[in-house]
């Protein structure tokens, strides 16, 4: 929904729920006993070196691959479990941004929107139309990127697209498979501004792969970090103090730091700006 | 929620002089707003002065709900009303402003049918005749990249002959000769079934060793193998265009066309022919079986029969023509993979047209090949 029930706003209740999950490919196991959780209106990070399966993490909780033990529920409704009508309700509710916006190629951006509301509903084609132009806009793309198709886009704007694209039934949760790679710095720093500010306005919970350490900091709540087969959850300043090693070195080394300078920065810039000072530089 | 209430998304208009309230209720999300849809636009809108939108009745909203009620505050105002918008609330006000959008752009025009026509006719046209110069501008380079291999043998990418030799050549062995044998087969059933009425049964063996040997193997084998390998050509090629692999190639400073194309053109032109072989001897088998069970025609005698009704001549007549169609599919092949773009439908597309020019290409050729040997006399 566009906005939290009032009654919902009290109790952070999770809307994602991952029980003792065991993810594996052939003989490889990827996940062990991984419980994972994600509460009503934050916004998750989820981290991990190369390899530690965070995209799977992903697929397992959207359902396109099925644990081999565990169970995933969102709304509190079993996806590993669920009958064909169930896991419908659950797609319309939960919109996905895959790496390279997965955008069909054969259509333009808008009838790549329309896709979803076609399935879904019967809302009428002028409508459709309409609802395509929103969002369009809402993604902070111009309104004549609606006849484009995907080949005639840039990777920041197809990005854009498949955001629109997930956005089309207004999901309650929108899940984000690495939103920021591949753009630059400008690009990175904007797309985070615009999830952020959907997220806010909309009242989204929001679920993203990330190796983006600005994105961290800039708009996440809380972090998982994906270690030995198993999630670690906390905000950045809980994580930091964590002894595991990899952690250490994620937040705390180099990039970790200069991330952290950044975002203090960018608050107290921020800030300045509030005062009437413009200019809003980054480190 | 969502989805749980349909349709109940209503609104309660009261009309009062040239004033007008509009109060929401009920559930605005995308699932229940069909009809609300409806009655908006058919709303009246002239004569209107005033109008005041009430939202306190509304129990949940998102983009879509809140797009229309701002659609529908954009409609009255540009009719020349003041419109109030109350009982929202911050959280909503948010959403509100968000979904303001500029109009797209209406889709190219289509003009009418008869002018569209006309235009997609001329435009293939230009297509295939820019296509065809390409590809003659191909054939150039290729030939020009064969010249400076002969020259210096050592360039040549004798690993990756081989391995396109076997994957075009011994791995399309079953196939090729499952085809052959049964064409033979059908050949000898057909043959003997209208010859039988003049009493010639014996010319089944005439009529299946020429056609087998003259056109058939060749052209079944020319028609597999650019299903086969030419289309694995392009979307080989294509795959590593998209993956921009032959741009890393040349940046290497290696030419695509050598490591790429040549051994995919050379390994076709030495395995076609002896695909060909392999082709009509399958062929005459199919033959000499049927005519076996169905004719009571001997192997023995369809062996006899067969070296009085063929020359060699017969048998070069098709062998002649497997190195020519070999380099014709190989090269659109490859010329078609070079074609991609970026983008991974551009692969599918390129690879259906390189099977369909090539087998084009092929019978043409085959068709001018006729004239040329009856033309000599052959």
């Amino acid at each position: 929904m566009a906005e939290k029930q009032p009654a919902m706003q009290q109790a952070p209740e999770n809307v994602i729920e991952v029980r003792g999950l065991r993810t594996q490919f052939g003989s490889q196991v990827v996940h062990q006993d991984l419980d994972f959780s994600v509460r009503r209106g934050e916004v998750m990070g989820l981290v991990g070196g190369s390899g530690t399966g965070k995209s799977v993490l992903l697929r397992s909780i959207i359902g396109l691959i099925r644990p081999a033990a565990g169970e995933v529920r969102i709304f509190d409704r079993s996806v590993t479990r669920a009958s064909g009508a169930e896991l419908r309700e659950i797609q319309r509710r939960t919109g996905v941004l895959f790496q390279d916006g997965a955008l069909f190629s054969s259509l333009s951006v808008a009838q790549n929107i329309e896709v979803p509301l076609k399935q879904h509903t019967r809302l009428s084609a002028a409508l459709r139309r309409e609802i395509a132009a929103v969002k369009i806009t809402l993604s902070g793309l111009q309104a004549d990127a609606a006849n484009k198709l995907p080949a005639q886009l840039s990777g920041g704007m197809r990005k854009r697209a498949g955001l629109a694209r997930a956005l089309a039934l207004d999901p309650d949760i929108l899940f984000l498979d690495e939103p920021t790679a591949g753009l630059d710095p400008i690009g990175a720093a904007r797309f985070d501004e615009l999830i952020a500010d959907l997220q806010r306005a909309l009242g989204l919970t929001v679920v993203m792969v990330t190796h983006d350490l600005d994105s961290l900091h800039a708009i996440c709540d809380r972090v998982s970090v994906l270690i030995d087969k198993r999630v670690t959850v906390g905000t950045i300043e809980e994580l930091m103090r964590q002894p595991a090693s990899w952690i250490q070195e994620y937040f705390n080394g180099p990039r970790g730091r200069s991330a952290a300078g950044a975002r203090d920065l960018r608050e107290t810039a921020g800030k300045r700006r509030d005062a009437g000072d413009t200019r809003l530089e980054e480190s | 929620m969502a989805g749980t209430q349909e349709n109940s998304a209503s609104y309660i208009e009261e009309r009062e002089g040239d004033r007008l309230l509009l109060r929401f209720e009920g559930a605005w999300t995308t699932y229940g707003l069909a009809l609300a849809d409806k009655a908006l636009r058919a709303l009246r809108l002239e004569s209107v002065r005033e109008a005041a939108l009430d939202v306190s009745g509304v129990s949940q909203i998102d983009t879509t709900g809140a797009w229309l009620i701002v659609r529908t505050r954009m409609a009255l105002e540009a009719a020349g009303a003041s419109v109030t918008l109350s009982g929202s609330t911050p959280a909503r006000d948010a959403v509100f402003a968000k979904v303001r959008h500029e109009p797209a752009p209406p889709e190219a025009e289509r003009g009418n049918l008869l002018t569209a026509q006309v235009e997609r006719l001329g435009a293939g046209t230009l297509s295939a005749l820019g296509d065809a110069r390409d590809l003659l501008g191909f054939l150039g380079h290729t030939v020009i990249v064969f010249a400076r291999v002969a020259a210096q043998p050592g360039r040549l990418r004798v690993t990756a002959t081989i391995y396109h030799m076997q994957k075009s050549g011994f791995d399309a062995l079953p196939i090729v000769g499952l085809i052959s044998f049964l064409i033979g087969v059908v050949m000898a059933y057909q043959g003997a079934d209208q010859l039988r009425r003049f009493g010639a049964e014996i010319f089944t063996v005439n009529l299946v060793g020429i056609a087998v040997l003259r056109e058939l193997g060749i052209l079944l084998t020319s028609i597999i193998v650019a299903g086969r390998s030419g289309s694995a050509f392009t979307a080989q090629i294509g795959t590593m265009k998209v993956n921009e692999e032959v741009d890393a190639l040349r940046t290497i400073g290696l030419d695509p066309m050598e490591v790429l194309v040549l051994p995919r053109i050379l390994a076709l032109v030495l395995v076609l022919p002896l695909l060909t072989f392999y082709a009509d001897i399958m062929g005459l088998l199919g033959g000499a079986m049927m005519a076996a069970l169905a004719l009571d025609i001997s192997v023995v005698q369809f062996v006899e029969r067969l070296r009085e009704a063929i020359t060699p001549t017969t048998f070069w007549v098709g062998m002649v023509k497997a190195p020519v169609f070999a380099f014709i599919i190989a090269m659109v092949g490859c010329f078609e993979g070079l074609q991609v773009t970026s983008s991974a439908e551009s692969v599918g597309m390129r690879t259906t047209r390189s099977v369909v020019e090539a087998i084009f290409l092929v019978i043409v050729l085959d068709a001018l090949f006729s004239i040329f040997f009856s033309y000599v006399g052959i």
